[in-house]
């Protein structure tokens, strides 16, 4: 009897060792889940606090006229962000006219032109090259496609236009070969890949249903594509344009290369400007003075305030589509 | 009569605009990869050219002398490692959370969207923010530094993969191990974390690919040292920011390296997505 009732007790004692153990490991565990996944909003506010306390010395001196303003005379301590805004709008805006259009035809390609065997290869090819690193593009830039750009393009272009009204002053002034546009067209290859990748993966959500009934009412491929797959995967594709944008906006190093640095708007693409990513990269570890480095520091801020605009806009359109392929 | 030849018309209009769909988009397609072979090619020819024994013997050097990489690629190995080392079991745990136990909270979803904000955000403003956090308290530029800034970076990715990768595993298998008795953390070890393995390795790979081509983010955090440094307190050279001054500076033997160094990281971060690519594959099938 007394045997049992030992043996009873070294289980149950066992048992509930076992279960503390567990009820332990569980509260450890859920812990460490929580608190990794409170690092997260905590890093971004981080960023916002961080951002603004740098950049509130050259807010406050300057003020809204920070934002128009095209002097940047470091010397002089006086700061005007319009070059950097203006160089970053204009590259990213000529870089998506060019990459949007081909990007698009590179996915319909893939997804209903190119020859079965070679979809994957192509596919998979462009999908490892949207992970090079913005560097790669910027080197290249510099070294190979800027002097072609400004031998091949540039100078017979602007032979070409001179003396027309608009294009003469588009592209007039001298080739340097570095510039907003030699920038824009760099850009535009980076984020290609992008695009058309994500584009692919959204076109792929179409159900074969919908397009094949297209073709069985008796619709021609470019019929299929422009009235029943891409209007289908819409907020899916401007989704993905938007995340590509976002890219676009913020690459420093394909950029940084290229733009020429120069804190001048001008009328010609051709002539060198400035952008955000690119002022930031040139000049903060030369910066001296506090309120240099503040303007500096501003300009990120305002950097990082457009594109939060830009990517909160593509995932709320990710979302959409998301939310309809699980409906 | 004439309906036909106005249907004739009609057809022969839109044979037309589709051949010249068909072909815009041939064209769209081959223009896209002829520049990327572009730049692969002149990668390869330039690089090639750049490199000899003493890139990963010597360390850089000033102008006119003979130099190498070696700093540099043990910089970007060292900050790189220890970034993914630190930033993985952070990202895991945070993806864990969002979708073991808040799947459907609210903290959840805005916690997602603050995440993916992060995930995509230009990796210069993680370097100012480090700088401003990290750098200005210490008084000088760091390993440590830079490696908090690719931290930054590393975090959201991982966080991404794991969540979606945790979400492809069925309920049933939870559901029969919760009913076995076993408590929830070791239906996550044993069972979910197991099950959605290959996926999260596959994550991990991209993230270090990712951040080992990041140049931005380590100009004001670790800044560059011309000398051989491995202690993580001092600045610290990495291959994109050496890349980043050697391809600015004016001489030719630093351009070679530069092209040099371009290569290892393009041929590193293909490597890389490839392998991560072939685990993919292998858990599909």
């Amino acid at each position: 009897m007394t045997d049992f009732a030992l043996t009873d007790t070294a289980a149950n004692s066992e048992r509930a060792v076992s279960a503390r153990r567990a009820a332990l490991s569980d509260g450890f565990f859920r812990g460490a889940s929580l608190g990794a996944a409170l690092l997260v909003p905590l890093i971004f506010a981080g960023v916002i606090v961080s951002l603004v306390s740098g950049a509130w010395p050259a807010l406050s001196k300057f003020g809204l006229g920070f934002l128009y303003t095209e002097a940047w005379r470091p010397i002089h301590e006086e700061f005007g962000a319009l070059a950097p805004i203006y160089g970053t709008l204009v590259t990213s805006v000529l870089a998506m006219l060019v990459a949007l259009p081909v990007g698009i035809g590179i996915a319909i390609f893939l997804t209903e032109l190119c020859p079965r065997p070679l979809r994957r290869p192509i596919g998979i090819a462009i999908e490892l090259l949207a992970g090079i690193p913005s560097i790669i593009y910027g080197i290249w830039g510099l070294f190979v496609f800027a002097p072609w750009l400004q031998e091949r393009v540039q100078t017979p272009l602007m032979e070409m236009v001179a003396g027309v009204p608009v294009l003469g002053t588009l592209f007039g002034g001298t080739p340097y070969g570095i510039g907003i546009f030699t920038a824009s067209l760099i850009l535009s290859i980076m984020i290609l890949p992008f695009i058309s990748s994500v584009t692919r993966d959204v076109l792929e959500t179409v159900p074969p249903v919908l397009k094949e009934a297209a073709y069985g009412l008796g619709c021609t491929t470019w019929e299929v594509m422009w009235r029943v797959a891409l209007p289908y995967a819409r907020s899916g594709v401007v989704g993905g344009a938007m995340l590509a944008l976002g890219r676009a906006l913020g690459a420093t190093m394909a950029v940084t290369f290229v733009i020429g640095n120069s804190h001048h708007i001008r009328a010609s693409l051709f002539e060198p400007g400035t952008s955000i990513s690119a002022t930031i990269a040139n000049e903060f570890s030369e910066a001296t003075g506090d309120i240099y480095i503040s303007s500096l520091i501003a300009l990120g801020l305002l950097l990082f305030v457009i594109t939060f605009i830009v990517l909160a806009s593509a995932q709320w359109m990710l979302r959409a589509i998301e939310k309809r392929q699980g409906a | 009569m004439i309906g036909n030849v106005a249907n004739t018309a009609l057809y022969l209009r839109r044979r037309a605009v589709n051949s010249l769909f068909i072909a815009l988009s041939v064209i769209a397609a081959g223009f896209g990869l002829v520049w990327l072979a572009f730049i692969l090619g002149a990668l390869l020819s330039a690089g090639i050219e750049g490199l000899s024994l003493s890139v990963f013997t010597q360390s850089t050097a000033p102008p006119g002398m003979e130099g190498g990489l070696a700093n540099a690629i043990v910089g970007s190995l060292e900050m790189c490692g220890v970034a993914v080392l630190l930033g993985t079991p952070i990202g895991l745990f945070a993806g864990t959370y969002l979708a073991e136990y808040g799947r459907h909270s609210r903290f959840s979803f805005a916690m997602r969207f603050v995440n993916d904000i992060l995930l995509s955000a230009p990796s210069i403003i993680t370097g100012l923010f480090v700088y401003q956090v990290i750098v200005l308290r210490m008084g000088h530029f760091s390993g440590w530094a830079g490696i908090v800034s690719l931290m930054v970076i590393v975090i959201p990715v991982v966080v991404r993969t794991t969540e979606n990768m945790l979400l492809l595993v069925p309920n049933g298998l939870r559901e029969a191990a919760s009913a076995l008795g076993a408590p929830t953390s070791h239906v996550i070890k044993a069972v979910t974390w197991r099950a959605a393995r290959a996926g999260i390795i596959t994550g991990v790979l991209l993230a270090v690919a990712r951040i080992s081509g990041e140049t931005a983010p380590l100009l004001f955090t670790a800044f560059g040292n011309l000398n051989w440094q491995t202690d993580l307190m001092e600045p610290m050279a990495s291959l994109p920011q050496v890349i980043f001054n050697f391809a600015n500076s004016p001489y030719e033997e630093q351009h070679a390296l530069a092209w040099a160094g371009a290569l290892l990281i393009t041929a590193a971060v293909l490597a890389l997505s490839i392998i991560a690519r072939l685990l993919e594959g292998k858990k599909r099938n």
